[in-house]
């Protein structure tokens, strides 16, 4: 066993209801790498990611995944979360009523009491908010908001980010933190996550477009169809797709 | 930094009814027998040794009371009541009006204790007065002496029956009849005790004045009535809490609260009602059936109603504003919970019957388990009330598939430069918010917690400080187990 391998997923299968989106995941992801997930749209490439979050909404019917040594699947959502896996969600749902210090202040201190810890002071917690702020250039207006009620798709995505800096995951999953992002907020929201990358974490980037990556730079391409990985390669590949798009993986896929 | 939901429901990690409310103090307790007849009247009557007045007020209402039906027109389903099957009076035993704490039944002291109620002023929070009410009677009043320096008249009704009696006689049902209704016509037959509070002209009350109702003794109904009046110029704030020991039995709680606003008073009243609700099968439990309603009578004189419902496990009430002077405002703002069988039928009237009157209206239900939560409420402008203004805010939450949230609004405007606005929603606590709440490690316990309380804020922001921290975790104690 590898002791830089932070992720190891084999054969992963799930499904939603009874029908099967993820037929046979294996993705291994070390310390330190970038992975970029492409693939035409109903691949599966949000299922994985919710998948190993651990939304409910699926059930996993085959396959492993371990996480630093840990039964990934065997952990409840919030356990997943305290154990260092991070995902920074496509449609970041709006909850009324809830301030995001306050959302923030419960989710830190979930953890710290997951890690034995007693609960951060007000002082340093208000503190520890505006430094993380900076990173993704988050107004502070936002954070006395409720948690993204009325915000806009770009401040949706930045505060994931923020939430993600907040948190300090070792494994972050940003299902297309892309998507619906101008040229300057794409700039902000890749800055933060590189700010945020240390040689002992890692991330999964889940992306339709070629752009993301030049501003996060990705060790690996997987090419996801059909529940499958079917593709893997260099930052070459992402390159290859934008010029020549899916459907000569489909065919060559579709005629093995 | 505020203290605000999370830290809150941080402390409240753990707590259930029956180790904070629910048991029972063992307490020399007087009780007649069950039944009710023009004696039994007499009786009560006579032991608070009353003037006559009172006593005919008692009869006349109770003559009224025997020739009407119990209302069903709510979203209730009551079970028959047995009305000669209760005990119209039950008081600790104890000396005769306690002058001071030292004369006080330490049973009784320790019951309240219990209860985070200290009767010893030096122990209370320095900006509230208490008036401590166990089943029939009022075991003690706080701060009076105090109080009485700037004039204000603070003490049990019956003290106030025997010390101020010209007062009493001249508010006494003019805001409640006694022919309102059949539980108010109950209680202005056979109602014991209650706090009596009279604020003098241009006196802004220092402290919060509050009420606690504890209901103790078994097979007794509780009939208190509260009179307030706010002369002119004045402002009080009042605070009403209440409890029940868990029993199997149902408990019959039919309170009147009358309100008298004069010129340029304002009147702050705020419920935090935790009678007990019954065990998870529906059994036992206290009906709420209460009658509460205040008179804006002076020129630009203000009634606010704040409630917080957690208990009971039927709930009939609707405290209400008359606004009869000119440029009054009424409010009234509401969190009502219920679960497992419990069941609530509550909102208020806004009567608008001067000119420039402005009334506000917040209803938050919330509902679990096999629950039925209503809101009813009524909205009326007199064909002679010029420029009116209402705004009605109706939302209701459901966690679970197996309750029930229903509106009845009521809107009767005779005049046509009233403006009325009603809103309402109707939410769930959705799967997603709830893995969005887990993805970021919190529990969904806590999670619901973050979110019925941020729900509910609009309203928890009316209540005073102290009762403010109190409901929030009352709201959490409350939910916990609802959504699984």
């Amino acid at each position: 066993m590898n002791d830089d391998i932070l992720l190891k997923v084999n054969g992963l299968h799930a499904s939603i209801g009874d029908k099967e989106i993820l037929r046979g995941i294996d993705l291994t992801v070390r310390r330190g790498e970038v992975h970029a997930i492409m693939g035409p749209n109903g691949s599966g490439k949000s299922t994985l990611s919710e998948v190993l979050a651990g939304d409910p909404a699926f059930t996993v019917t085959a396959g492993s995944a371990e996480f630093h040594g840990i039964d990934l699947l065997a952990l409840s959502p919030e356990d997943r979360s305290h154990e260092g896996l991070f995902l920074s969600f496509q449609y970041p749902v709006e909850i009324p009523g809830v301030s995001m210090v306050n959302f923030m202040r419960a989710a830190v201190n979930a953890k710290r009491k997951y890690l034995g810890q007693e609960p951060m002071s007000a002082a340093d917690f208000l503190k520890l908010m505006r430094s993380k702020r900076e990173v993704v250039e988050l107004d502070g207006k936002l954070t006395s908001r409720s948690v993204n009620e009325g915000f806009s798709g770009g401040e949706k995505k930045r505060n994931e980010i923020f939430q993600m800096a907040v948190l300090e995951p070792c494994l972050s999953i940003l299902d297309e933190t892309d998507s619906g992002l101008d040229i300057d907020a794409l700039r902000i929201v890749a800055g933060g996550v590189n700010k945020l990358k240390t040689p002992e974490t890692s991330a999964i980037v889940i992306t339709h477009y070629q752009r993301l990556l030049d501003y996060i730079k990705p060790d690996f391409v997987h090419v996801l169809y059909k529940g499958r990985i079917v593709r893997t390669g260099g930052p070459e590949l992402a390159l290859e797709l934008e010029e020549r798009g899916y459907d000569w993986i489909k065919q060559e896929i579709d005629n093995e | 930094m505020e203290p605000t939901d999370s830290n809150i429901i941080d402390d409240v990690t753990s707590g259930d009814y029956g180790s904070k409310y629910g048991f029972r103090s063992d307490i020399d307790t007087e009780i007649i027998p069950p039944g009710l007849n023009e004696d039994v009247i007499r009786i009560i009557s006579a032991k608070k040794e009353e003037p006559l007045w009172l006593l005919d007020f008692r009869l006349k209402a109770f003559r009224h009371w025997q020739k009407m039906t119990v209302p069903d027109w709510a979203h209730l389903d009551i079970p028959p009541i047995d009305f000669q099957a209760i005990s119209y009076y039950a008081a600790p035993r104890q000396k005769k009006a306690p002058g001071s704490l030292d004369e006080v039944d330490p049973q009784l002291i320790d019951t309240f204790n219990r209860l985070g109620i200290p009767l010893e002023e030096q122990k209370l929070l320095s900006g509230m007065a208490v008036d401590a009410v166990m089943d029939s009677t009022s075991v003690k009043t706080t701060h009076r002496a105090k109080l009485a320096e700037m004039g204000i008249i603070f003490c049990s009704f019956s003290e106030a029956v025997k010390e101020y009696p010209e007062l009493v006689q001249k508010y006494l049902g003019k805001v409640v009849s006694y022919a309102d209704n059949f539980y108010a016509a109950l209680n202005s037959a056979v109602f014991s005790d209650g706090s009596f509070v009279y604020i003098p002209k241009g006196v802004r009350c220092p402290m919060e004045l509050s009420t606690y109702f504890r209901i103790n003794a078994s097979g007794t109904g509780q009939f208190e009535r509260t009179l307030i009046v706010a002369d002119d110029d004045s402002y009080v704030s009042y605070l009403e809490g209440c409890t029940a020991p868990m029993r199997d039995e149902n408990q019959l709680h039919a309170a009147i609260v009358e309100i008298i606003v004069e010129n340029r008073a304002e009147v702050k009243y705020s419920t935090v009602q935790n009678w007990y609700a019954g065990d998870a099968d529906g059994r036992g439990g206290v009906y709420n059936f209460v009658t509460k309603r205040g008179l804006c009578r002076g020129v630009d004189s203000k009634l606010s109603w704040t409630q917080v419902e957690t208990g009971s496990a039927i709930t009939w009430k609707y405290p209400s504003c008359v606004l009869a002077g000119r440029g009054a405002t009424g409010e009234f703002y509401s969190v009502a919970v219920t679960r497992n069988r419990q069941q609530a039928d509550t909102g208020t009237k806004m009567i608008h019957l001067a000119s420039d009157t402005r009334s506000t209206i917040v209803s938050k239900g919330i509902s679990a388990g096999h629950s039925q939560n209503s809101y009813r409420g009524l909205v009326k402008v007199a064909a002679n009330a010029d420029n009116c203004r209402n705004h009605t805010q109706c939302d209701s939450l459901l966690l679970g598939a197996t309750c029930g949230a229903h509106t009845f609004p009521y809107i009767d405007v005779a005049n046509d430069s009233a403006i009325v606005e009603h809103e309402a929603t109707t939410s769930k606590i959705s799967e997603e918010q709830l893995f969005y709440c887990n993805q970021r490690g919190i529990p969904t316990e806590e999670a619901v917690g973050l979110i019925v309380n941020g729900y509910a804020k609009e309203v928890m922001n009316k209540l005073p400080m102290e009762f403010a921290v109190e409901a929030q975790k009352l709201l959490q104690i409350t939910l916990e187990g609802s959504v699984g």
